[in-house]
């Protein structure tokens, strides 16, 4: 009896339908999570903005809004990618899917590279986190921000991988939508990031 | 495994729309931060601005407009969290009396 319960386990029995809508329901659930870990950044950024509002002025004028602009069309830009992506994934287009993840990732590197031109143009001009509490903040918040970037990339190589080796159809794209929210998400919260850091400090 | 679950699918243009949309809004905000100096509103502007962004992108490219409700609950206490955080946080620093 114990043996068959314990085969019984082992056994891959949830339904396609059920598993892709628990893994969606469990990613927004992480990305709750998610919110409030850059929250307690944006919380302090609130309270330190409120009490030195000059020094919020003067700091950020020393960042490059251009570059945090352009970085903003295209992080913007490979989520439209992203979601074309999974409705192509749902509609069963492979060969679009490929070629939408591919680009999504070429956009998440180059905002990247962009970054790492701003720190280095920061470093520079011996600008660092303990300069003043705005870059401590900016370099902290960006920062995070970034490590979501890296870890969103590899979650879409991932994805890429497997879409080319054929596993995604219109019938089966859990990891599309659910990698895509995720992609998503780091959107949204840099969609915050641009004006707080680089506008109007 | 059902073909035919009542799952929305949004077409490709909706999402260049949304996408053209964003765009819009983002020389909004930097052309009232940068060109309109608002001053004290500044900051509110440009937070009003970034929800609505924001909630595009949950609505639409998150698909958040077609998801059940459970799903918004979950995708919207996070939010009432983090205003209880900034709201209670500010209003403890900003009510204190040093000694």
């Amino acid at each position: 009896m114990e043996q068959l319960t314990a085969d019984h386990v082992h056994v891959h029995h949830i339904d396609p339908v059920e598993e892709y809508e628990q893994s969606k329901f469990g990613m927004w659930l992480f990305l709750g999570t998610e919110i409030l870990l850059f929250g307690g950044l944006f919380a302090t950024y609130a309270i330190f903005r409120a009490k030195y509002p000059e020094m919020f002025h003067l700091d950020h004028l020393k960042l490059d809004w251009e570059l945090g602009a352009l970085n903003t069309i295209i992080l913007i830009g490979s989520s439209m990618t992203m979601a074309i992506g999974v409705t192509a994934s749902k509609k069963g287009n492979n060969k679009l899917l490929i070629i939408m993840l591919a680009i999504t990732i070429i956009c998440g590197l180059v905002f990247g590279f962009n970054k790492y031109l701003e720190y280095t143009a920061k470093f520079a001009h011996h600008i660092y986190p303990d300069t003043s509490i705005f870059f401590s903040l900016y370099f902290m918040m960006t920062g995070l921000h970034m490590l979501h970037v890296f870890i969103g990339l590899i979650v879409l190589l991932i994805i890429m991988i497997l879409a080319i080796k054929g596993r995604y159809s219109a019938s089966y794209n859990t990891h599309v939508e659910v990698g895509g929210l995720y992609w998503h998400l780091i959107d949204l919260i840099w969609i915050y990031l641009f004006p707080l850091l680089y506008l109007i400090g | 495994m059902s073909e035919n679950h009542d799952e929305h699918i949004t077409p490709y243009k909706t999402y260049v729309i949304i996408w053209l949309i964003l765009m819009a809004l983002t020389v909004i905000t930097v052309y009232v931060a940068r060109e309109i100096d608002l001053g004290s509103i500044n900051l509110f502007v440009a937070m009003i601005i970034a929800s609505i962004k924001a909630t595009i992108v949950a609505l639409f490219f998150m698909h958040l407009k077609y998801e059940d409700s459970i799903t918004w609950v979950f995708a919207l206490y996070p939010l009432f969290l983090l205003s209880l955080l900034i709201g209670l946080t500010s209003i403890d620093v900003f009510n204190r009396i040093v000694p």
